[in-house]
């Protein structure tokens, strides 16, 4: 194997971007995204779009390695991702940072414990100096009070910022956050968008990449854009790009126009027979 | 025609099923190696699966040792060899009720808990959070388990047998009157190490058949056909309990008829 396989080289060469080229994917027996061809620049913050169901977090799943493409590329500095050798396929992930949806805390560990997980597992650091690490990331994302917590005993939004918490602690220098605002009040949304935007001051070359449908986090933090429509790239570009498009598809997402001007619920769901049947029930 | 379709597509599933066990099991042993910092994991699992059994299989244990005392007892008075009540109970709990009991109460309360933890943890995303940290789930959660269960059953094992022995000593000599040295004698007399280590072995494999399964069914509980999330994770560890006892009685006459020759 050359040494053009080695993350530090691939990383000196092209730094972290990330392109996918005719990219399909899915599960089996069902294609989820068609032909997505896009490029993740490196050192910016890339939001990826779309509607519920549209192939956001198969997007990720494959992203981060988790599942093979049933055709094309994904290229981490230039290699195939899926091409490389486990080893350094490996090692190529160990540079990733991952947010999941709920956190993905794992339950039988202290919030302290989750976080220093990683480091725990992959160095000889001192238990001392591991807690130590880990209270300085819990302190980042507001949570060194809750160290000593368990993950059922946290709220969904400190799940969600434990779970970054857990994702830095290696000082990665990719960062994928799933729906990292959905779920959230907007207060603890807008403090979850600052913490991405502090992510990228702290760590300027950081590439991030944040899968959401939250109009209102895209603009506040995204440098770039890639919408995902009906299997495809619907746009790809900068948010302002995106603030100016004329493309009928595009203005109705992001003014938060439905697909019909008329009401969707024309008539009641329910028909006689059931409401006398629901009458009856709350007399009872 | 189709009964031969059915039997070929049943043969083939079967095949295929084994296989992937094989694999689970190569898989999960060479992680036992590969794995870095194993002892603390270890440890804990010891915990989970030695431990946290401990009172239940002292508690099946005695009352296992009691009835077969009784029962041996009124077996043995119709033949006016009653002194052979130490040798009936001890023969019979290490050889066989020990093993056997002591592996189907753990697939119950260990096994199933084995199941339940690791589905639940693949239905929320931790092991994909695990293997993205490049922490193979295989060495996190599979191969401790395997190690600890191989270095656990027997030590259970062995308490249950000797609890069972003085289960068979209350009833036997406390309640209906046997001598105590006779009871104690014949057992000394009967036990060989043969019998002991026919015990142990069967323990071992039992240990490691419930580990395989049991961790199996949770690794896999996403890929049930039966059920999505939480009802994916329950049918898995019914299942996962189920195989284990049937497995544990299958194979404890594969080792029993094999030991024999």
């Amino acid at each position: 194997m050359t040494h053009e396989t080695e993350p530090q080289a691939m990383e000196a060469r092209a730094g972290w971007d990330i392109c996918l080229e005719h990219l399909q994917a899915g599960y089996p027996g069902r294609v989820v995204l068609h032909d997505i061809s896009a490029q993740f620049p490196s050192g910016a913050i890339t939001a990826v779009l779309g509607e519920s169901g549209c192939g956001k977090s198969t997007l990720l799943r494959h992203l981060i390695g988790l599942s093979r493409p049933m055709a094309g590329k994904i290229l981490y500095g230039g290699r195939d991702f899926f091409d490389l050798p486990q080893a350094y396929f490996r090692r190529i992930r160990r540079r990733f940072g991952v947010l999941f949806q709920d956190g993905a805390l794992l339950g039988s560990l202290t919030l302290a414990e989750n976080v220093a997980l990683p480091l725990g597992e992959h160095t000889k650091l001192p238990a001392a100096l591991l807690r130590e690490t880990a209270m300085r990331t819990l302190e980042l994302v507001g949570l060194r009070d809750f160290a000593d917590y368990y993950p059922h005993e946290l709220s969904g939004g400190m799940r969600k910022r434990g779970g970054l918490a857990r994702a830095i602690v290696t000082e990665p220098p990719v960062l994928f956050c799933d729906e990292p605002t959905s779920g959230l009040d907007p207060i603890n949304a807008a403090q979850m968008d600052q913490l991405l935007l502090d992510m990228k001051m702290l760590y300027p070359s950081m590439t991030l990449v944040v899968v959401t449908h939250d109009l209102a986090s895209v603009r506040r933090i995204a440098d770039h854009v890639i919408l995902v429509r009906e299997g495809g790239v619907g746009f790809a570009g900068t948010v302002e790009a995106l603030e100016a498009s004329e493309d009928a598809y595009l203005r109705r997402f992001m003014d938060r126009i439905p697909n019909s001007e008329q009401g969707l619920l024309t008539a009641q769901p329910v028909d006689a027979r059931v409401r006398s049947a629901l009458d009856e029930w709350l007399k009872r | 025609m189709k009964v031969l379709v059915w039997l070929g597509s049943w043969a083939l599933s079967l095949l295929n099923t084994l296989g992937s066990f094989f694999i689970f099991f190569v898989d999960g042993i060479r992680h036992i190696f590969t794995t870095p910092k194993m002892a603390p994991k270890v440890i804990r699992q010891m915990y989970a699966i030695g431990v946290q059994s401990l009172f239940v299989i002292v508690l099946i244990g005695l009352f296992t040792g009691m009835v077969l005392g009784l029962q041996g007892y009124y077996v043995l008075v119709k033949f006016g060899s009653t002194g052979f009540l130490g040798a009936a109970v001890s023969l019979t709990l290490v050889r066989e009720l020990g093993p056997v009991l002591t592996a189907i109460m753990l697939a119950g309360r260990a096994g199933s808990a084995m199941t339940a933890e690791i589905g639940v943890m693949r239905i929320t995303d931790q092991i994909d959070a695990l293997e993205v940290m490049d922490i193979p789930g295989m060495g996190y959660l599979v191969a401790p388990r395997f190690l600890a269960a191989v270095l656990v059953f027997p030590l259970l094992t062995s308490i249950f047998d000797v609890v069972g022995i003085f289960g068979g000593y209350l009833t036997g000599v406390q309640l209906l009157g046997i001598g105590e040295g006779i009871y104690f004698g014949r057992i000394a007399a009967s036990l060989t190490a043969t019998d002991i280590w026919e015990g142990f072995i069967k323990s071992l494999v039992f240990a490691l058949l419930m580990t395989l399964i049991c961790c199996r069914q949770g690794y896999f509980a996403h890929l049930r056909k039966d059920g999505r999330g939480p009802e994916a994770v329950a049918n898995a560890t019914t299942s996962a309990v189920v195989i284990s006892c049937v497995a544990v009685l299958v194979a404890d006459y594969v080792v029993t008829s094999s030991m024999l020759r």
